[in-house]
C-alpha cells in the first residue's frame, strides 16, 4: 500500500514536468480586449471546429492594457487591441525581445447613445461632445442647456467606459483631442451592460459604447448621429464606417501576433483562417468588416514579414485602413 | 412595589406574555426578509433560465450563438477545481487542527498562531488571488492552470477547514481521552483510534461548507487568470495504456462557472442573460447540494457513535 503511494506521488511530479510542457503546445493562448473579444471567439469556436478540436485556443479578456502586458512577457501568442500599441508597451516588447504583426481585424463605431424618450438632441458636433466630456468640464457643465443653449435647462447625465478600456482612450482622442484626458465625474463602468441600463432609465443621460451594445439594444436606446469633418450628421452604421462618414469615432481594432508563436503550426493556421473568414465572422458580432483587400494585405505582410506597428506608439483618428497598411512597420 | 390582587398579576403576566408574542413576530419578520430574498433570487434566475436548462446546456461548449451555449467546460472545470482543492486543504487542514488541539503545548506562541487563524477566514478573497497570482502563477511557474485554481481555492477554505477541526475535536468528551490515556495509549493511538473517528462528521462538515464557498469564489480566480472562452477539457485524468493514471490535466488552462455566468451577464446580447441565469441556478443548486450532504453526513455519523 505505501509502495503504491509512493508510486503514484511519483509519477504525479514526473507527470506535472511533463504535462506543463505538453499543455503548452497545441494551444494558442489570445487574451485583451473585451471590443475585440466577440470576433476573437466567434473566430476562435468556428476554427476548432473546422479543426476537429486537434488545436485549442483559449480566449481571455483583461482589457487592451494587461493584454499588451501579458503579450509583451510572451504569456500568449495573440494579443486583442482595441487601440493600436503604445509607446511604452514598444519598449517592454523590444526589452523583452518580442516582435509582432500589426493586423487590423475590423471596424467598430463608437456609438453616442441616449434615451429613446430624449426629444430634443437631434445630432452633435464633435465640439458639444468636447464640451461635455473634457476635464475642465469636471463639476462645471451639469446642464444640457450649458453645452448648447438651444438645448433645455435640464440636467446632463454621463455614462462611459472606466479608464482601463481602449473604448475610453479612443474616444478621449477622438473628441476631447488628448488620449485619457477626460471629466472624472461620470458613471463609469466596464461592463458595458451597466452603462445600457443606465442610459434606459434616465431621460437626461448620454452615453457611449462600441457598436455591438447599440445594436443588440435599438429598441431601448437611441444612437446620436455625430456631425463629421464635413458637416453632415451621421449614423453609425456598417456602410457609414464603411464609405469613411462615421468620422471621427470609427476606429480599427487589431490583433498583434507574436513573431516567435506564429513559427508554431497551429497558430500560423489560427491567423490565416482569421483572415479568411474574420469579415464574414466580424459582420455575425456585429462589427464592420475590413474592405476585402485589407485581409489580403494582412496575408502578405505576414508571408513578407511586416513587422511593427504602423503607429509609432501614438494613437490616431481618422486614418483609412489603405493608409495604415502602407506604412513601414516600427518595433 | 407590591403586587396585590390576582387581577393585577394577571395583568403583568398578559403584559409579558405579548412581549413574548412581539419578539416572536419580529423574529419571523427577520428570518423571512432572508430567506425570501434567497427565494426570489432562486426562483427569478429558474424563471429566466428555464428555457435554458435542457440536457444540451450541459454537454456543449460555450459558442457565441447564446441558443447554442453550454456549460461542459465551466462544470467540469469547476469540478476539477475544486478536487485539487479538496486534496490540498484536507490534509493540511485537518493535520493543522489536530496538532493545534491535541500537540501544540499552550503557549502565547500557540495563541498568536490560534487568533491568525480565525483571522484569515475573514480575509477578502481578492486578496488570497494576489498572493496566488505573485506566487503560483509566476513564481513556481504553474501558469492559469488547474493546479494554480486550486491551490489559490485551497488556501482559502483551508482556515475554514481548521477551524472545523478544531470545534469537532473540542466536542469529544474529556473523559475519553483521560480513559484512553489512563489504559497507556500514546497521543497518536488516541489521535487515530478515538479523535479522529469521532470528530469526522464534523470536519465533513466544516470541508463541505468550506468547499461551497470556494465554488462560487470569483474575484480570487479571475485575478489569477482564467479564461473566458475555453471549448475544450482538460486531458482525461484516466489513460487507456499504462500507467493508466495522467496528472496533464492538473496544467491545463481551465474556465469555471462563476466565470462563465460572468462573461455571459456582461454580454450585449441579452438572450445571453437566460443563460447566465441558467448557469447561476445549477451553481446555487450545486452549492444547495453540497450543504444538504454536509447535513446528511453529520446526521448519519452522529448517528454511529455511542459514548
Amino acid at each position: 500500500m505505501k509502495h503504491l503511494k509512493h508510486t503514484i506521488l511519483a509519477l504525479a511530479i514526473g507527470q506535472l514536468a511533463a504535462g506543463g510542457a505538453l499543455a503548452q503546445s497545441n494551444v494558442v493562448k489570445i487574451d485583451g480586449s473585451s471590443t475585440v473579444y466577440p470576433i476573437t471567439e466567434a473566430v476562435a469556436e468556428e476554427f476548432q471546429k473546422a479543426e476537429k478540436n486537434a488545436i485549442k485556443v483559449t480566449v481571455g479578456i483583461s482589457g487592451t492594457g494587461g493584454g499588451f502586458k501579458k503579450f509583451c512577457r510572451g504569456e500568449i501568442d495573440i494579443s486583442d487591441a482595441s487601440r493600436p500599441i503604445l509607446k511604452k508597451e514598444m519598449e517592454a516588447c523590444a526589452a523583452a525581445g518580442i516582435k509582432y504583426f500589426e493586423l487590423p481585424v475590423a471596424f467598430d463605431a463608437l456609438t453616442v447613445v441616449i434615451n429613446p424618450k430624449n426629444a430634443f438632441l437631434k445630432q452633435i458636433t464633435v465640439e458639444e461632445l468636447k464640451k461635455m466630456w473634457e476635464p475642465a468640464a469636471q463639476g462645471k457643465v451639469t446642464r444640457w442647456s450649458q453645452v448648447n443653449p438651444a438645448w433645455p435647462d435640464q440636467p446632463m447625465k454621463l455614462f462611459g467606459p472606466g479608464a482601463d478600456s481602449g473604448t475610453f482612450d479612443y474616444f478621449t482622442e477622438a473628441t476631447v483631442g488628448k488620449s485619457k484626458s477626460s471629466r472624472g465625474d461620470f458613471t463609469a463602468s466596464e461592463d458595458d451592460n451597466v452603462l445600457v441600463q443606465g442610459v434606459t432609465q434616465d431621460v437626461n443621460a448620454l452615453g457611449y459604447f462600441g457598436y455591438a451594445y447599440y445594436a443588440e439594444n435599438t429598441a431601448k436606446l437611441k444612437a446620436v448621429p455625430i456631425v463629421n469633418p464635413k458637416g453632415k450628421a451621421v449614423l453609425p452604421s456598417m456602410e457609414n464606417v464603411l464609405s469613411g462618414a462615421y468620422e471621427p469615432l470609427s476606429r480599427p481594432i487589431f490583433i498583434y501576433v507574436s513573431e516567435k508563436a506564429l513559427q508554431r503550426a497551429e497558430v500560423k493556421k489560427f491567423v490565416e483562417y482569421y483572415m479568411k473568414h474574420g469579415a464574414k465572422l466580424s459582420r455575425e458580432v456585429k462589427y464592420v468588416p475590413l474592405p476585402d483587400k485589407a485581409y489580403a494585405t494582412n496575408l502578405d505582410h505576414l508571408k513578407k514579414g511586416k513587422l511593427g506597428t504602423a503607429f509609432g506608439g501614438v494613437a490616431e483618428v481618422g486614418v483609412t485602413i489603405e493608409e495604415l497598411q502602407a506604412r513601414e512597420g516600427k518595433l | 412595589m407590591a403586587l396585590q390582587t390576582a387581577a393585577e398579576i394577571r395583568a403583568l403576566i398578559a403584559r409579558h406574555k405579548r412581549w413574548d408574542v412581539i419578539f416572536g413576530v419580529i423574529g419571523i419578520l427577520c428570518l423571512s426578509i432572508g430567506l425570501l430574498t434567497f427565494a426570489t433570487l432562486f426562483v427569478d434566475m429558474l424563471i429566466d433560465g428555464y428555457a435554458r436548462l435542457r440536457p444540451e446546456f450541459f454537454t456543449e461548449f460555450p459558442s457565441r450563438r447564446a441558443g447554442q451555449a453550454g456549460i461542459l467546460s465551466a462544470w467540469i472545470g469547476t469540478i476539477m477545481v475544486m478536487l485539487v482543492t479538496a486534496a490540498v486543504a484536507v490534509p493540511l487542514g485537518v493535520a493543522a487542527g489536530i496538532y493545534l488541539e491535541e500537540y501544540a503545548p499552550s503557549n502565547w506562541m500557540t495563541h498568536v498562531i490560534e487568533i491568525n487563524i480565525s483571522n484569515l477566514a475573514g480575509v477578502p478573497s481578492i486578496v488570497y488571488g494576489l498572493l496566488a497570482l505573485g506566487l503560483f502563477v509566476y513564481q513556481f511557474g504553474l501558469g492559469q492552470s488547474v493546479a494554480t485554481a486550486g491551490l489559490t481555492l485551497a488556501l482559502l477554505i483551508l482556515p475554514v477547514v481548521i477551524v472545523a477541526t478544531r470545534e469537532a475535536i473540542r466536542a469529544i468528551p474529556g473523559a475519553i481521552r483521560e480513559a484512553a490515556y489512563a489504559l497507556g495509549a500514546t497521543k497518536w493511538q488516541v489521535v487515530q483510534g478515538h479523535i479522529l473517528p469521532y470528530s469526522t462528521g464534523g470536519i465533513l462538515t466544516g470541508v463541505i461548507i468550506g468547499m461551497a464557498r470556494a465554488i462560487g469564489e470569483t474575484a480570487p480566480i479571475i485575478t489569477v487568470g482564467a479564461l473566458t472562452f475555453i471549448a475544450f477539457l482538460p486531458p482525461s485524468p484516466i489513460k487507456a495504456e499504462p500507467p493508466f493514471i495522467s496528472f496533464e490535466w492538473l496544467m491545463s488552462p481551465f474556465t469555471v462557472m462563476p466565470i462563465q455566468i460572468f462573461n455571459w451577464t456582461s454580454r450585449p446580447d441579452p438572450a445571453f442573460q437566460a443563460n447566465a441565469a441558467a448557469a447561476g441556478f445549477i451553481l446555487v443548486f450545486m452549492t444547495l447540494a453540497m450543504n444538504g450532504l454536509a447535513i446528511w453526513l453529520r446526521y448519519r455519523i452522529r448517528r454511529n457513535i455511542k459514548w
